[in-house]
């Protein structure tokens, strides 16, 4: 008889009134991802619906080329694309009201633009020209947020605060896979759920944290299937379905606006290019992978859903190309522009009135430009 | 000739009342954190602000630091004032990353558009016979940090002024309260109206022509008792109790050393990167030609916080700190 027999299974006894507090079973995500386009359902999605994603992801894969070409001619210090993730990007954006909250991480530059923000002004962090370019408060776009997940916890308070307010508000809050790693994660969904905070949280899985697989990031069998243990509801949803994002996204947010609390929806894309321009793919995939992924494009799939039901014709696809081509002769026409910075600036915004200290500093800096100026004369 | 009735209150029942205040006064005020509810703090800082202002308004969160933190960032951004508990100093370490990549510098990164008035409550230093990971000084780390301010009271009255304020404070507040004066009596009268200390304004706390002890929070007493004891070998000690180590009042600290010439710097954590070196070096960039003898540190050892039971021989205490005023070379005055 083996130790473990002699003991008995480990069965922890339950106190008398243990109940389980959710039943998991209608928490649990799908199978499969959940897909729209090329299914019958497509056939129920509104037409208009449909042609304003399509618009808007032509104008953000033409927005990724124009910052990615941006980055290589120096105007950028760094841009990480969404090129291929653009399905998620743009119905991030557009479920929400404007009262309600976006919360990017560095890679949603696209949903921010789509949410109403200055496209350079969206850039500003990823110029180097200051750390965040637009007013949050003027689209209620939180800062692009670069350390992994830590804006999560952020959504959850501003939910929570808005509730307790009385107002009608949801964040929507994108983390990517890798992200979903870290503490912030868990203790955001955790408060989430024990708030019952109407957040809604968006993993973009694009399959790599940088050159990491999924595999190696995670044993569950979905993202989406964290959800459950923190007791909300997770969805899984096939990331390059336009429809798909939006309509599970819309759902979620009109769950959480009714007080039903978060949920975690996982879309299962692909990132096209490399995590940012400092890295190179090709040492962690292979072209045929890359190129299987090319095959199931979002803009391609929504184009083609779109076509064969007459929803769109020529005119309508040239023009969704004619507003990107004008917004990318725009970006580029303004980031071509030098940015006037002042270094006096620095000392700025650091509190709400500088210590002695930064006075000094400031003062010595000053100084220095001033004796600077005197150089050149 | 009317006297009158003044009773001894405690650091702890002043700073309860702040809250209170801060809370009756202002209602985007929320008090958040681990047992700061139902059982009102496992020092009850919190006691019956749940009763009082409800659950929503003082609420137990889940166990987890970073989250606590990283939800009263979102909050702040709503509109709301959280005040933060940290339970132990030691614990609030899972919380640093929201600290310093967000609390401390949004202001910054948004040019001024999303300030975060949230108060952290960090009890810390030792002294009260906690086990490992309850008695950390863990100051240097927040002074390290732009964009915060770094206050920790030393007397009733001030725990009370120096929360008020820090509440009130549009930036984040750090605000350290040192554990063990948490008892400490004082002639603090609650029933009369209570001054907010503004933050960043040191304090002489004795007036001395000798030297001068510079320090802060848990010291400041200890500090006090070794400037009676001086008096015994002749030393008149000036205590100057910073309260604020960030802003820093260079200038009340070096008022004081430009009189007396000489100066010990004292605080419980560790000397090596600790406060001390900071002060030193602005004490002795500022004062040098005032000096009659170098800036002396009585700090902690530079060790991992020790066990309970060895935890006096840690702690600066009225000797160490009248072994180093011994050492400002007394005999080049005479």
């Amino acid at each position: 008889m083996t130790v473990m027999e002699q003991r008995g299974a480990y069965r922890p006894s339950p106190p008398p009134a243990w109940q389980p507090r959710t039943d998991p079973t209608p928490l649990l995500p799908d199978a499969a991802p959940y897909r729209v386009l090329g299914t019958e359902t497509a056939g129920k999605a509104d037409p208009e619906l449909l042609r304003r994603l399509y618009a808007q992801l032509v104008i953000g894969r033409r927005y990724n080329a124009q910052a990615t070409a941006l980055t290589k001619q120096g105007r950028l210090a760094v841009y990480p694309s969404s090129t291929g993730q653009e399905a998620c990007e743009v119905a991030a954006a557009l479920v929400l009201e404007d009262r309600d909250w976006l919360f990017p991480s560095y890679r949603d530059t696209l949903a921010a633009v789509v949410r109403g923000v200055d496209p350079v002004e969206a850039l500003t962090l990823l110029r180097g020209d200051w750390h965040t370019g637009y007013d949050p408060y003027a689209h209620r776009v939180a800062p692009l947020c670069t350390p992994l997940a830590t804006q999560l916890p952020h959504a959850v308070g501003l939910a929570h605060a808005a509730r307790l307010k009385g107002d009608d508000v949801v964040a929507l809050a994108i983390v990517g896979d890798g992200g979903t790693s870290e503490g912030d994660f868990h203790e955001a969904l955790n408060f989430a759920a024990v708030w019952q905070a109407p957040v809604v949280f968006l993993v973009q899985n694009n399959g790599f944290a940088i050159s990491v697989p999924l595999a190696k990031q995670t044993a569950a069998p979905s993202l989406a299937h964290k959800a459950v243990g923190y007791g909300m509801p997770g969805r899984l949803v096939d990331g390059n379905d336009a429809a798909a994002v939006h309509e599970v996204l819309t759902d979620a947010v009109r769950h959480a606006r009714a007080g039903g609390g978060p949920t975690l929806v996982e879309a299962v894309t692909y990132r096209l290019e490399a995590h940012t321009n400092a890295d190179d793919d090709k040492r962690y995939r292979a072209d045929s992978e890359v190129d299987a992924w090319r095959d199931h494009d979002p803009i391609a799939l929504l184009e083609r859903e779109l076509t064969e039901r007459g929803w769109l014709d020529e005119a309508g696809v040239r023009a969704a190309r004619e507003d990107a081509e004008a917004l990318a002769a725009d970006l580029r026409a303004r980031l071509n522009q030098d940015p006037e910075l002042d270094p006096m600036d620095l000392f700025d915004h650091v509190y709400a009135e500088p210590t002695p200290q930064l006075r000094e500093q400031q003062a010595l800096l000053r100084a220095e430009l001033a004796a600077g100026q005197e150089g050149e004369l | 000739m009317t006297t009158v009735a003044v009773k001894p209150a405690t650091m702890a029942q002043a700073l309860t009342r702040a809250l209170r205040d801060a809370m009756a006064a202002d209602p985007s005020v929320h008090v958040m954190g681990e047992d700061v509810g139902t059982l009102g703090g496992v020092f009850r800082i919190t006691d019956g602000l749940a009763k009082e202002f409800g659950e929503d308004r003082c609420t137990d969160t889940p166990l987890a630091e970073a989250g606590i933190l990283g939800a009263a960032v979102g909050m702040a951004m709503y509109g709301l004032r959280p005040v933060v508990e940290m339970q132990f100093d030691a614990f609030a370490y899972p919380s640093f990353e929201q600290l310093v990549s967000h609390v401390a510098r949004m202001r910054n990164r948004t040019r001024g558009k999303m300030p975060l008035p949230i108060t952290i409550r960090v009890p810390y230093g030792g002294g009260i016979g906690g086990v490992e990971h309850h008695s950390d000084s863990s100051e240097a780390y927040y002074m390290a940090t732009p964009g915060l301010h770094v206050v920790t009271p030393a007397t009733v009255p001030d725990a009370y002024g120096l929360l008020r304020a820090a509440i009130a404070s549009d930036d984040p507040v750090v605000f350290l309260e040192p554990k063990r004066l948490y008892w400490s009596k004082d002639v603090w009268n609650p029933d009369e109206p209570q001054s907010v200390e503004p933050i960043g304004r040191a304090v002489v706390r004795r007036s001395g022509r000798s030297a001068t002890l510079i320090t802060y929070g848990p010291s400041v007493p200890v500090c006090l008792e070794a400037a009676e004891a001086a008096r015994a070998e002749g030393w008149d000690l000036e205590v100057v109790d910073l309260r604020s180590l960030v802003p820093f009042d260079d200038e009340t600290v070096c008022a004081s050393v430009r009189r007396t010439g000489r100066a010990v710097v004292v605080h419980e954590s560790g000397g090596f990167g600790g406060p001390g070196g900071e002060i030193a070096a602005r004490v002795t960039e500022r004062c040098f030609h005032h000096l009659e003898a170098p800036v002396l540190r009585v700090a902690g050892f530079d060790i991992p916080y020790p066990p309970p039971m060895l935890e006096r021989h840690h702690l600066p205490g009225v000797d160490r700190i009248l072994d180093a005023v011994a050492r400002l070379q007394w005999e080049a005055e005479s």
